[in-house]
Formats: structure tokens, sequence, C-alpha cells
């Protein structure tokens, strides 16, 4: 093995994956904490929280961390970071092997994007971590009322991988089907799981490689697919089969929920194959302009005579883009993104989307 | 022809230090190594995350994930200074008169040899601490600036902003300029006197070791693929003026520095495991070791500047005679 070899292996070992868990007070997280650090499932994780609170497990690696949102000093006010995540995640990783992957518990109240930024602006914390996703809990019962008192609820709905509804033997099958079809209308893309005292299988939660170019969109086989009805759900889809309200989602993009004026909603665009000198400038000048209302993106592009496929995902201002496989033989060469934020011009994205064909 | 006498360690080296002149080891798991006819070690804490020499240089300062903040004797004897349950020690400081400055979170407390303790509390995190070179004066960074006490009295602390978080503080050793490093990549500075901005901006990383040449005239610092040496002799400072870059490679950047206590020099050590040492004069640089198996996170002369002990990200240590 040449020395080249041995370093790109060290660099993937050492790289540890970062589960964001969000949730209002009374939502669960600290119920789902203690089952992930007191199940059997053979994996050690470290678990940075604002405060011990109620984890009733003694665990040298839970570390108390006071919530310390920094501007970035670059004029740009979505570059947020957590300060304090920075000082912990390197002291954490100046001790390696103690464990497997990272969990941060956010207070309720919490922004999510300084979070996950953290983990793309900080180059120290990047290099030894990678963010796995962002996992949102909700109380079924009291989600309406925290949507219509706060931003904060919806915020971290629409900037979630998974949303988890818990609680749901609170509520009736209307009021669950309700919260579902707003969770919904927030966010089409998260993946959704129901649950009683936050009892979801853990391997729905972690090791989701949410914000890697490499999985992004294969851990969703309905991301962005509003309009394909091909897809059938064999034994492998990794979405929810409960009933047809999984499905919901097709049809409430971009539209009101019925409980609350959502303020957050998600623009999807469906183009054919994109010049890659019209679609990198726009998608730049996209998020540079639009960066303090989009709160996540994400989208697959085929670009003109490229064999591969280009995955793109950001948060905020910042985004990545990488060649992630070529296209299938069976495969439609189209480019497919989707944009969850607020005051988004859909009709503008739409057009200039569009200016960017091939 | 200078020669490396190894010392091979298991873990992240927090800081090395020569304590009555032995070389010290501090490594992250808590355990201090040192070489004192053989090799020795003790384990001061569970976990540790700063350290720093006393100014008399007879014992090592450190605050660890246990929420102890203790002191390391020369025979390896540890001493706790005092005790946060549950807390993690992020920072330490030594200070004049036996003081030992630390800090967890948005608390900074200052313990005096008499055993007093003053707790000084702040709006946001504490990031880093300094004691001035003379009286009792501690800095405090912060987000947006800094902040001076005078910890044996009850005065009020003097406020200096500046927007952005800074993480690190250094005082020059005339006492003249308080320096920050900051979460950019940038250091900014005041002058005491009249509160003078600073600017040092420019680095491709962030800046995580610095290091006061003799006399405080020039101040070394890490986060470029040189060593970026900032001039001090002026009444203003670096303003104005080009820094040196010293020691400059194409392929890896600087983690570390530490100038030499009597000469112009600086060693520095790189994110491979190289060190050089470069004059300022002339640039003129010398190999004291060849790239190993991680980053330079720790570098410390004895205080005959003949010896130079480092520690790695990886456990390689050791020490460098310089002159063979």
């Amino acid at each position: 093995m040449s020395d080249v070899q041995t370093e790109t292996l060290a660099e993937i070992v050492t790289q540890i994956p970062v589960t964001v868990l969000t949730g209002y007070l009374g939502s669960g997280k600290t119920t789902l904490l203690n089952r992930i650090l007191s199940e059997d499932h053979g994996k050690r994780y470290a678990v940075i929280v604002n405060e011990f609170g109620e984890i009733g497990i003694d665990n040298d690696l839970i570390v108390e961390s006071d919530e310390e949102i920094y501007e970035m000093n670059n004029g740009c006010v979505c570059c947020t970071v957590r300060g304090d995540l920075v000082r912990v995640v390197e002291g954490l990783m100046r001790r390696p092997g103690r464990f497997d992957a990272i969990i941060v518990e956010t207070t309720g109240l919490a922004d999510p994007a300084p979070v996950a930024q953290t983990f793309f602006m900080d180059d120290d914390v990047r290099a030894k971590t990678k963010l796995d996703a962002v996992v949102a809990l909700v109380d079924a019962k009291h989600l309406p009322l925290r949507l219509k008192d706060s931003n904060e609820a919806e915020d971290q709905i629409a900037f979630a991988d998974v949303v988890i509804v818990n609680k749901t033997d609170l509520v009736t099958p209307d009021e669950l089907a309700t919260v579902e079809a707003t969770i919904r209308a927030i966010n089409p893309s998260a993946r959704l799981l129901r649950a009683e005292r936050a009892g979801v299988p853990l391997s729905d939660v972690l090791d989701r490689g949410a914000f890697d170019l490499s999985r992004v969109l294969d851990n969703d086989p309905h991301f962005l697919d509003q309009d394909d009805h091909d897809h059938v759900c064999g034994p492998d889809c990794d979405h929810d089969h409960h009933d047809h309200h999984g499905h919901h989602h097709h049809h409430h993009h971009g539209e009101a929920s019925p409980i609350h004026d959502v303020g957050v909603k998600s623009v999807s665009l469906r183009g054919g194959e994109m010049d890659p000198k019209k679609f990198l400038p726009w998608i730049e000048k996209t998020t540079q302009m639009d960066g303090p209302n989009i709160l996540r993106l994400k989208g697959i592009v085929a670009f003109a005579d490229d064999p591969d496929r280009f995955v793109v995902q950001g948060v905020h201002m910042i985004i990545e883009g990488d060649h992630q496989r070529p296209w299938k033989d069976d495969e439609r060469r189209e480019t497919r993104l989707v944009f969850i934020g607020r005051e988004l011009d859909a009709e503008r994205l739409q057009r200039t989307f569009e200016a960017c064909q091939a | 022809m200078p020669t490396v006498a190894p010392l091979d360690l298991d873990g992240h080296a927090i800081a090395v230090a020569w304590l009555n002149d032995i070389p010290h080891f501090a490594l992250a798991d808590g355990v201090v190594h040192r070489l004192d006819h053989g090799h020795k070690w003790v384990e001061a804490h569970d976990g540790l995350l700063a350290a720093c020499p006393s100014l008399d240089a007879t014992s090592l300062i450190t605050g660890g994930e246990d929420g102890k903040v203790a002191a390391v004797g020369p025979g390896g004897e540890v001493k706790e200074i005092a005790r946060l349950e549950r807390k993690w020690i992020t920072s330490v400081a030594a200070g004049p008169q036996g003081a030992v400055g630390f800090a967890s979170g948005r608390v900074a407390y200052v313990r005096f040899a008499d055993g007093r303790q003053r707790e000084l509390e702040h709006p946001r995190s504490v990031e880093a601490l300094a004691f001035a070179p003379k009286g009792m004066r501690l800095a405090v960074a912060r987000y947006n600036g800094a902040t001076l006490h005078f910890p044996a009295t009850e005065g009020k602390p003097a406020e200096l902003e500046w927007a952005g978080a800074h993480t690190g503080i250094t005082f020059s050793p005339d006492g003249k300029f308080l320096v920050t490093t900051m979460q950019e990549n940038a250091l900014h500075g005041w002058k005491l006197a009249d509160g003078k901005h600073m600017r040092m901006a420019g680095y491709p990383a962030k800046v995580k070791s610095f290091s006061w040449s003799v006399k405080g005239r020039w101040l070394a610092t890490s986060g470029a693929p040189a060593a970026i040496v900032w001039p001090f002799q002026a009444k203003d400072g670096p303003m104005g003026k080009a820094p040196l870059e010293l020691g400059t490679r194409g392929d890896t950047m600087v983690t570390q520095v530490s100038c030499h206590p009597a000469e112009e020099i600086t060693a520095i050590g790189y994110a491979d495991g190289m060190i050089l040492v470069a004059r300022f004069a002339d640039q003129k640089e010398v190999l004291l070791r060849r790239p190993g198996k991680g980053a330079i996170t720790a570098m410390a002369w004895d205080e005959g500047g003949r010896r130079l002990a480092f520690g790695s990200e990886s456990g390689e240590s050791g020490v460098v005679d310089i002159a063979g």
C-alpha cells in the first residue's frame, strides 16, 4: 500500500459522524438520548448537551456545553457557527478511539443552522467529523400550538432530514394525519417516523448520511419525486409504508398548512440537462442572494455531455457539489432541485433555473 | 548537527514544558510524561484540555475534562488546585505571585496563592485567558472582543471591542499590546495605551500557535504555509508593516511556533511533523526534525535555548539538541 492510500484510509477512519437532535422541550429528546445511550447496539456515542438535565446515565462522554452562536466576521448574517461546538468537538477528537459517533442535542428553541454550519465552516471540525443528519422530534399533541407561537418549531422541521412524530398515542388518527400533513407542507423531503415514547429503530435515526453527497439522495428514493408515480416501494425502500400519508407530500409542497400559515415552504424545480457554464454561476448567485432565506437545498444535476450525476446540497449560503456516479442507462437524465426556506420566490427560481438548461 | 532524542508516546500532545530543566509532555489523555533519567509519567487527569507552565517553571498548570485544575510538579506530584464537578476546564493561565487562572463555560476563575478564589462571570463563553506580565491583571478572550480584569481588586473590568469570536489571547512581554487569535483566519490586537486597533489578517488557516521573541520584538504565528512573524518594535506595533515569512513550504502548513529564549530565531513545526528553525535576520533555516506521523502540536525551548522539546498529534515526541 502506498503512503497516499494509507493516508486516505486514516482520514476515513477518523471522520466521526455527527447527528444533531432538535426538538422542543417535552418532545422526547431526553427519552431518545437515554435510549441511544443505554441500548445494546455495539456503538459508543459522545453526547454534547446543553444541560445534563434528566439524562439519567452516568457517562464520561456526556459533555455539557453552553450554546454559543458566533457570527463570522464576514458581513454575512447567516454565516454563524456554534463556538462551543468547535471547542468541544476539537477536545473530543484529540482522544479518538473512545467513541464511534457524536450526538449534539440542541435546546428547544435552537436554530439548527449554526449547528449544521459549524461542520462545514470550521476547517478543523470539518477535517475530523462529518455531519450525518439533523433529526427533529415533534410532539404530535403540541405541535400545532408550537407552530402558532414560534418560528423555531417550523425551522427545526424545515431543517430536518428525519422528523420523528412522537407521542402519537396521545392524539387521534385525524389529529395525527393533520400534524403529518403540516410537517410535509413544511418539509416534503424529510423522512417521517412515528413514535410513542421516542421508540423508533435507532438505525432510522443514526448513520443516515444525509449530508454525504454520495448518499444524500440514495437515502430517500422519494426525494423530489413529486411527479414520479413509477416508483414501487420494494422491501429495501427507505420510506414510510405505514399508510398513504407518507406519500401525501406529493400534493402538499408549496401549499399552506391546514393549521398554520406556514412561513417555510419548499420549491421544487425540475428540468432537463443543464449547461454548467450557466448553472454553476446561477446556483452560486442564488445561494448568495437568497442564502439567508434558504434553510436547506438538495438536488441532482444532469450536465450536458457529462456521463456522471452531479449532486448538490446546501445550508443557507454554504453549498457543496460533486460528481456522484455515472448515470444508469435506464435513468432519465434530468435535473431536480428542492429549496426549503422562507420567502422564496418560486416564480423567479423557476424562471432563472430554466434559463440554465443546455 | 542537531540530534533528535525521540520519545514515542500514545496520544495528542497538548503542551510541552521544561520544569526544573526536565522536559514534560502533557497528553490529551491526561498523562504527563517526563524525561528525567528515563521515561516517567503520572496520570494527572482523565482527559487533559489545557496546560501551561507556572511563571517560575516549577510546575505545569493543567485543566481537564474531569473538572480538575492541578499543578504537576517536576517529580510527578499532582496537586489539585480546584475542581468543578462535571465541567470541562477549557483554559488555564499562570499568573504572578503563584496565581492561577482557569475557565469553564462563561466563568473565569482566579485562584490566588493564599487560597482565595475570584469568580469572573461573562455574558458569553470565556475562550482563553492570559495574565499581564506586570500587576495582577487578567485578560479574557470572548465573543466580540476581550475583557481586562483586575482580579485582586473590585474594580470594574475594561472592555475592548472588536466584532467576531476571539479564541486565543496574549500580552506582549512589555505589557503594551494585547493580541487575540480569532475564529476567522486572523489576529486582532489592541495597543493598550490608547486602544488603537491592529488587524493582522490574510492567513489561509486559523492561527492556533503564537510566540513572542526575546524582549517581545516580534510575534511569530502559525496558520500559513510559513511562520508569519509580525514586527512589534515600533510604538504602534506592526501597523503598516509587512510580516516576515519564515520556513515557507509549498505543501504543508505551520502548526506550531516557538521563539528562542535568547536569539531572534524561531522553531517552526509543521502539519507533517517536520521542524525547522529559522533566523529572523537572514531567514536562514536549519532542519531539526524530518517529517513524521502527525502534526506538531507543542514545542518549548529549555531555559538555555539549546534543547527543544516537541510533541505531536500522533504522540511522536522528543527533544532536539541543536548543538548535537
